[in-house]
């Protein structure tokens, strides 16, 4: 969610039940205009909330000159004072899925282990133990979660980004917004990550699709089908998708305007039960 | 080359743009004449890196200078029919009695409740909170209901319910339970009248194990009734009475909810009802765990008839005498805090009936289990926390506590709210200011699951009739063991006579 745009796009997702007080949404305002200008972002968005058993954490996004690329993640508590968040790698990913279970504590430091004995060696005489614990920090665990939680399901409107002939992805400034009956099909709206490509279009699909804003891949294209819940909020107003997937991400897009954007508050966990519940 | 010769090849040049196209009757001249003036109306940023946007653009504009002969045929659009619906909303009724009404009824001032919420993170917006305000003054005022109260909202995934609570007034369910009983018996008399004109079947001797009656509505789960709708302005349905079979289903089961009332749920265990039981069964799971309120602002009920410690009272009352706590103790401490509504147990209901006897006579119900207990086994009847006990003996589930509470603001301390929030049902939010407390769920109606929801196995096969004698088959004889088995009792028998005639000579 555009930090220029918070302070009434919190009304259009408030639907979801979570909104942020009076007083972290004026602290966000200065905070992020401070950040911005520090770290020289292109633009700062605010990513979202993920709810610990202590305290919660506030994680905000600047964006660089490729939208898609030159991300980098800063959390908080108080809105405030802005701490960066590692980058992560896929090491890092393995250790946190292997280690971190269970909710967020609302402590970076607090720490995770996964104790795992290998046995080596034939038989049980030459056999050595050899314990392997995994540790991970819960400031890793939280950079992975932000991390996965971009790339499975953050989500954009088609035609609000197009790839420049350098190959870099920028806003659209001529963006309109989608027309009332475009909103009603979730394959007008597309995963902000580099595509995967599950599923081979035909030539007949591919004739409508213009490769300067087509390069990311559908909604509608996700398995298991209905993973994603369209709805229209505030009187019919404003399209919302939730996704099934990570409960608490929320999207807007007002029809026939160019406001659109997601935030996500919510624990930090996959729903790994999906199959069962639909 | 001279001048003249100049221009005769641009004379030439421009003739050849001007030639139209064999396919779409364009020309070259006119399609760069449109798109140097649109370039010079629009300019638009960096128009060399778009140029063959705009040439696109220019060409599709063509096409749509065709007039279509239909006319268009406006049809309502879901927003405009929404919003008719939404202005009755803001209509006052023209009484002179309208006055005397508003004493009468109990309308919660969502305003304010919306007010704290927001302050404490949770909230569905300002015109959507001010929309159900509304929508729950039409409520009580269409039913009539003394005493009103906004539960919350559950989502769904084509469309959410927002759910009222209120307090059950006599003679209205009785209707509804009749006309069940009534569509039941007619079920059973065709069924009858079916197996009569045919032989008659065998009938299986499986006896289904007994069902757990319902709790009478005004008692334990069924003691509010709850109204839904789907967005404010839509007319409220009243979901029916929850059943101790639902409960109990329901806790096996998860599943989101879809957002249609006559929705069927397909799951296993089979769940007995549709989506309106479902949400019934969860609003009432969710009651049971998370409403709560600061300790002290109810006290328990007067009218304590029973003295025995095994039927818990489940009347409070509010205390007039409450003075409210500090907040920042609220945020503190769990003990603060106590439940008020009562505790669904395991068989599915708030107060344990005793199953294993056959013939339930509701009077004498209690009288007749002390006389039994001694004689046969009976199972321990089931006792839960009594009411009105605090959140610290709450029980945890994998190493999560049960509830998180903190200040709303650290920098505005003084003026802050006690927020507590639960961790079994993510969603369920509670909120204490000095006198003023409130409960409200906004969420997808399921629990905490810890690790994974491992769906229950379906029961083992039934075993086989047990192998006797009785049901062995054997194989009929064939005609040559006929025979000879004949020809051996013939023989047997005129040996017998034979011995008979010998033993007859021998004695004259």
């Amino acid at each position: 969610m555009d930090s220029d745009s918070l302070y009434y796009s919190l009304d259009l997702v408030a639907g979801s039940g979570h909104t942020l007080n009076l007083e972290k949404k004026t602290a966000l305002q200065t905070s992020l205009v401070i950040l911005k200008k520090n770290y020289k972002f292109n633009r700062v968005l605010f990513w979202g909330k993920i709810l610990g058993l202590k305290d919660d954490y506030f994680v905000a996004q600047g964006r660089g000159e490729d939208e898609m690329k030159d991300r980098k993640y800063l959390y908080s508590f108080n809105c405030m004072d802005w701490y960066l968040l590692p980058s992560v790698t896929d090491s890092m990913t393995e250790e946190v899925s292997i280690a971190a279970k269970g909710r967020f504590i609302g402590d970076p430091s607090y720490v995770y282990e996964h104790v795992e004995t290998h046995r080596e060696g034939d038989g049980d005489e030459d056999g050595k133990e050899e314990e392997v614990v995994i540790k991970v920090n819960e400031e890793r665990r939280l950079a992975v979660t932000v991390h996965q939680i971009d790339k499975e399901v953050s989500v954009v409107p088609r035609g609000a980004f197009i790839r420049t002939p350098h190959g870099l992805v920028q806003m659209n400034r001529s963006f309109g917004g989608l027309s009332h009956s475009e909103t009603l099909k979730l394959n007008n709206f597309l995963h902000f990550t580099e595509p995967k490509n599950l599923k081979k279009k035909s030539i007949l699909e591919m004739a409508d699709l213009n490769p300067v804003i087509d390069f990311m891949d559908v909604l509608s294209d996700d398995i298991p089908k209905g993973s994603w819940s369209l709805q229209f909020e505030c009187a019919s107003k404003v399209c919302v998708i939730r996704s099934l997937l990570w409960l608490g991400l929320t999207f807007y897009h007002v029809p026939m305007t160019p406001q659109h954007g997601y935030i996500y508050i919510g624990d930090g966990t996959k729903n790994l039960d999906l199959p069962f519940m639909l | 080359m001279d001048s003249a010769d100049r221009l005769q090849t641009a004379a030439s040049f421009k003739a050849y743009l001007l030639k139209d196209s064999t396919k779409t009757n364009l020309n070259l001249y006119d399609h760069l004449t449109r798109v140097l003036m649109k370039v010079m109306d629009e300019r638009p940023h960096n128009a060399v890196d778009v140029f063959e946007d705009i040439s696109r653009d220019v060409k599709r504009g063509l096409f749509e200078e065709k007039q279509s002969t239909l006319r268009d045929l406006t049809e309502a659009t879901a927003a405009e029919q929404l919003a008719e619906q939404q202005r009755l909303l803001f209509s006052r009724l023209e009484d002179a009695d309208q006055e005397e009404e508003l004493v009468e009824m109990f309308l919660p001032n969502v305003s304010e409740i919306a007010f704290y919420l927001e302050q404490a993170g949770v909230g569905l917006g300002r015109e959507e909170m001010q929309r159900i305000f509304l929508a729950l003054k039409q409520l009580v005022e269409s039913q009539g209901l003394q005493h009103c109260r906004l539960w919350g909202k559950i989502l769904g995934t084509e469309s959410s319910y927002i759910v009222a609570e209120a307090e059950h007034r006599e003679g209205d369910e009785e209707e509804e339970d009749q006309s069940i009983e009534a569509a039941a018996e007619e079920e059973e008399e065709k069924a009858e009248a079916e197996e009569n004109e045919n032989d008659p079947l065998p009938q299986s001797t499986y006896k289904p194990p007994p069902v757990v009656p319902k709790e009478a509505t005004g008692t334990g789960a069924n003691k509010f009734i709850y109204y839904v709708c789907k967005e404010p302005g839509l007319p409220w349905v009243r979901l029916p009475t929850v059943s101790p079979a639902q409960i109990n289903a329901a806790r096996q089961i998860r599943k989101f909810f879809t957002g249609r009332l006559d929705a069927p749920v397909i799951t296993y265990p089979p769940f007995p009802g549709n989506e309106a039981n479902y949400l019934r069964a969860q609003i009432a799971r969710i009651s049971a765990g998370t409403q709560v309120s600061p300790q002290g602002y109810y006290q328990a009920g007067e009218d304590e008839s029973n003295e025995e410690d095994e039927v818990p009272h489940d009347t409070y009352e509010v205390n007039p005498d409450f003075e409210g706590l500090p907040v920042s103790e609220m945020a503190d401490s769990l003990s603060t805090w106590v439940h008020h509504i009562q505790h669904i147990l395991q068989q599915g209901r708030c107060t344990w009936v005793n199953l294993a006897m056959k013939q339930g006579d509701e009077f004498n119900e209690e009288t007749e289990a002390e006389d039994r207990e001694e004689e046969t086994d009976e199972p321990e009847p089931e006792v839960g926390p009594p009411l009105l006990t605090p959140l610290s003996q709450d029980a945890e589930i994998t190493n999560t506590p049960p509830w998180s509470s903190k200040m709303s603001s650290t920098l505005t301390a003084q003026h802050a709210v006690a927020v507590l929030r639960s961790n079994l049902w993510p969603g369920a939010y509670a909120y204490a200011c000095g006198k003023k407390f409130e409960n409200i769920y906004i969420g997808w109606g399921l629990k905490y699951a810890g690790v994974g929801y491992n769906p229950p196995v379906p029961p083992l096969p039934q075993r086989e009739y047990a192998s006797g004698p009785e049901i062995t088959e054997a194989l009929d004889p064939t005609l040559e063991e006929e025979q000879a088995l004949k020809e051996a009792l013939e023989e047997q028998q005129a040996a017998e006579e034979e011995m008979e005639d010998s033993e007859d000579e021998e004695d004259d």
